[in-house]
């Protein structure tokens, strides 16, 4: 994978059926084998798939994994969620900068290495981790990077590696419905065949089964309304783009359990009419596509996937894996659907939703890995046995993802109405002072409310769950997600483009002693603007970290407040010493003072 | 019947071009319904160089050098309510745009090898205000209480925003007061 490589346009085009709305794809084939997208490159892609120069662009400059200048032979990204920064990231990745010679965000001299950071990497219980040209390496330490290092040093092909830098356990501590018992490809397959379309909805929909990527709409009401949809072609996507940081559960079941995934996409075909699925599989999994690929070729050797599947006349399905390019905006279901078809992961207007006009402007199920792994085990095991777990209002299981502070960190399935106290005990995690349930967009919960219940009607979750002891301080884990946040800001409107990054800029200044009460108003001013204006719910929620903290622990911000009133954003007299060395001058006018 | 008492205000231009000023002076006929209830304290119109304690203060331009600093410390010592007016003062506007290039660059292309130069030497007198590495927006120096968006904002929209203030209201503005396109 060296830039010396020449890449074969024509054929990557080709192999992407001459497709615009394979764009996003085609550019990551393009930067997997050149390491960059160069702009001549832009200009072939327009002429060989007849399209504007400006739309191949405007996806080329979207995609954070996708680069017009060289990265060199290794492009290093270290995962930056605040679990990584608090298992010693930044220190480890200074170590490993200064024995390659290296400074971060600059290509080596020789052309041959690049480090930046990156957004979580989904590897938040083996902090910390990075990519190396897209390859996920967890449990970082010196000895580990020193490999690596000598590996980059010496020049060896990632190809040639060893593959134990490259392990990732699934780090299942706690089993359940879904996770526990061995699936027999094809049992759910084959009970909603010989139940029908019909009685199948109507056991997803007696399950009470709501999606599990956060917000937990009803998976049968979806189902439904895009079965009764009208169009050309119906679509089942799996949305894999498994962005919150800290959550890492998709991570598992896509690597141990895909044939439940891929079956649960495949019932919901049966249900809806659909012939075609997709899975959007975030950039950061690329070291599970192989796996995943031979998963699906296997389904379709069995009968499972493809012509006539199971025998069944005229029930026609197969799916395709999509790989993402590094944008958390793309795990918002419109944006997903705006990528998979070749553009900028920018959400739609909703609605219509994608059950009316999704993929292609067609009806389309979009559901999170979880739900469709859900779907399956229904299927096989009918929609009462389903409804028994969990609550009345959240029906089954749930996987955890654990990460932070505490002795076992992973995977857990947990029937919905289980307390964050037991939790915490399971996972070891006794001087727990704070979690962060669901990610940054989520909620963050101190010690008093340990007795909160994981369930739709309480804490409702997509997976996450960040545990900090009383030695962390609150406002930097406020402060790294409000960096992340404007990161992500996929800049279509400016309420969220320009309110994000005025958060990270005040929490930045009060993380340099220069904060006052002013600052504490302007930032629930910026809230406010975001809530009621933001076009989706980055922007309504990126906000919740900082007011949440605020509240909940006022000390780590009172302690960095300077004054009451207001306090300059940046050092007056500073700003001065550049003018002063140009012009040799150091009168009184030119300087400042401070206070 | 005595006379309401009158608003005192005043008005500067930081690194700002002035059209602020002028879009002010836009008013036309207004000027006079303003002047019933306002009076002028430092601003280029009165050209009072110092201010005293005031109502309001209005602000054009970023902060882009030292002296600056000092103006915008003034006006907020003296002023009760402080108004940010226009895209200069609100986000540095035009001016911001050498916060790309390198102040020494900046300086040399100036001083040293711009066209028509002869023995271009850099001034050092005291007496010039020092610039800053970077032009920021005012809000960045001082606390700002109303921000007037524009470039620049519309007269009526300055008028709408004043007769707000000296009737006491908090001001507000029409979205077609704000809208530009």
């Amino acid at each position: 994978m060296s830039a010396q490589d020449v890449c074969d346009l024509p054929g990557i085009v080709a192999r992407w059926h001459h497709d615009p709305a394979n764009l996003v794809q085609i550019l990551r084939e393009v930067q997997d084998s050149c390491g960059t997208i160069p702009s001549d490159t832009l200009d072939r892609l327009a002429k060989l798939l007849d399209v504007p120069r400006v739309r191949i662009e405007s996806t080329a400059s979207f995609y954070a994994f996708f680069h017009a200048e060289s990265h060199g032979a290794y492009e290093i990204l270290f995962s930056d969620n605040i679990i990584d920064r608090m298992a010693g990231k930044e220190a480890l990745k200074q170590y490993f900068c200064e024995r390659l010679w290296l400074e971060p965000r600059k290509l080596s001299e020789d052309g041959l290495v690049y480090v930046d950071d990156t957004a979580d990497i989904g590897l938040a219980d083996q902090a910390p981790a990075m990519l190396v040209n897209g390859y996920a390496i967890p449990s970082l330490d010196k000895a580990r990077l020193d490999l690596v290092a000598e590996l980059i040093r010496a020049r060896k092909p990632l190809a040639e590696w060893p593959p134990m830098l490259f392990e990732i356990p699934d780090n299942l501590r706690k089993p359940g419905p879904l996770t526990g018992e061995a699936f027999a490809p094809g049992a759910a397959l084959k009970a909603a065949l010989s139940r029908g379309a019909e009685t199948t909805l109507a056991e997803i929909d007696a399950s009470n089964l709501r999606g599990r990527g956060g917000a937990g709409f009803k998976t049968a009401v979806k189902w439904a309304s895009c079965r009764k949809a009208e169009g050309e072609a119906h679509y089942v996507v799996c949305n894999a783009d498994e962005g919150e940081p800290g959550t890492f559960k998709d991570r598992v079941l896509l690597a141990s359990h895909a044939d439940l995934v891929f079956e649960g996409m495949t019932v919901c075909a049966r249900v809806i009419g659909a012939r075609q699925g997709l899975l959007y599989l975030r950039g950061e999994y690329r070291n599970l596509l192989e796996k995943l690929k031979s998963v699906l070729a296997g389904r379709r050797e069995a009968g499972l996937l493809g012509r006539n599947i199971l025998g069944e006349q005229g029930f026609d399905f197969d799916i395709e894996i999509h790989l993402g390019a590094g944008a958390y905006i793309c795990g918002e279901e419109s944006a997903l659907i705006e990528s998979l078809e070749g553009k900028p992961g920018k959400p739609r207007n909703r609605p219509p939703f994608p059950d009316r006009c999704g993929y292609r402007n067609q009806p389309t199920v979009v559901n999170n890995v979880e739900t469709f792994a859900c779907a399956a085990k229904i299927a096989e095991k009918g929609g009462a046995w389903f409804a028994s777990l969990g609550t009345p209002q959240s029906a089954g299981s749930k996987l955890i993802s654990i990460s932070g502070d505490c002795k076992r960190p992973g995977v857990y399935e947990y029937p919905f109405g289980v307390s964050v106290r037991q939790i915490l005990i399971d996972c070891g995690a006794e001087d727990a002072h704070a979690v962060q349930v669901s990610g940054p967009s989520g909620t963050c919960i101190s010690f008093r409310e340990f007795d909160r219940r994981i369930a739709f009607e309480d804490l409702a979750t997509a997976g996450a769950f960040m545990v900090f002891s009383r030695e962390r301080d609150m406002f930097e884990v406020a402060r790294n997600f409000t960096h992340f946040f404007a990161h992500e800001s996929c800049g279509f409107c400016t309420p969220c483009r320009v309110g994000t990054s005025l958060l990270r800029n005040i929490m930045d200044k009060l993380a340099a002693g220069k904060g006052s009460a002013y600052d504490m108003n302007e930032m629930k001013h910026i809230m406010h603007v975001l809530r009621g204006t933001a076009h989706c719910g980055l922007g309504h929620t990126a906000a919740n970290p900082v007011v949440q903290t605020m509240e909940k622990f006022p000390d780590a911000y009172e302690k960095r407040l300077k004054r009451l009133d207001f306090e300059p954003a940046f050092d007056l007299d500073g700003a001065l010493q550049t003018a002063r060395l140009i012009t040799g001058r150091d009168d009184e006018w030119a300087h400042l003072d401070n206070d | 019947m005595t006379e309401p008492k009158k608003l005192k205000v005043a008005t500067c231009s930081l690194a700002g071009c002035f059209g602020c000023h002028m879009s002010l002076l836009d008013i036309d006929e207004k000027l006079f319904e303003l002047v019933k209830v306002v009076e002028f304290d430092r601003s280029p119109i009165t050209d009072i160089k110092h201010c005293g304690p005031c109502d309001i203060g209005i602000v054009e331009g970023g902060v882009c050098n030292a002296e600056n600093v000092h103006v915008l410390k003034e006006f907020r010592r003296n002023c009760r309510i402080l108004v940010a007016m226009g895209a200069c003062a609100i986000t540095g506007g035009i001016p911001a745009w050498r916060n790309n290039v390198d102040l020494w660059d900046c300086f040399q292309e100036v001083y040293s090898y711009g066209i028509g130069l002869e023995n271009g030497q850099i001034p050092n007198d005291p007496e010039l205000p020092l610039p800053f590495d970077k032009v920021h927006p005012i809000n960045e120096v001082v606390r700002i209480d109303y921000f007037l968006p524009g470039c620049p904002p519309p007269a009526d929209a300055i008028w709408k925003f004043l007769t707000d203030l000296a009737a006491g209201r908090e001001p507000k503005l029409d979205y077609d007061m704000l809208h530009y396109d």
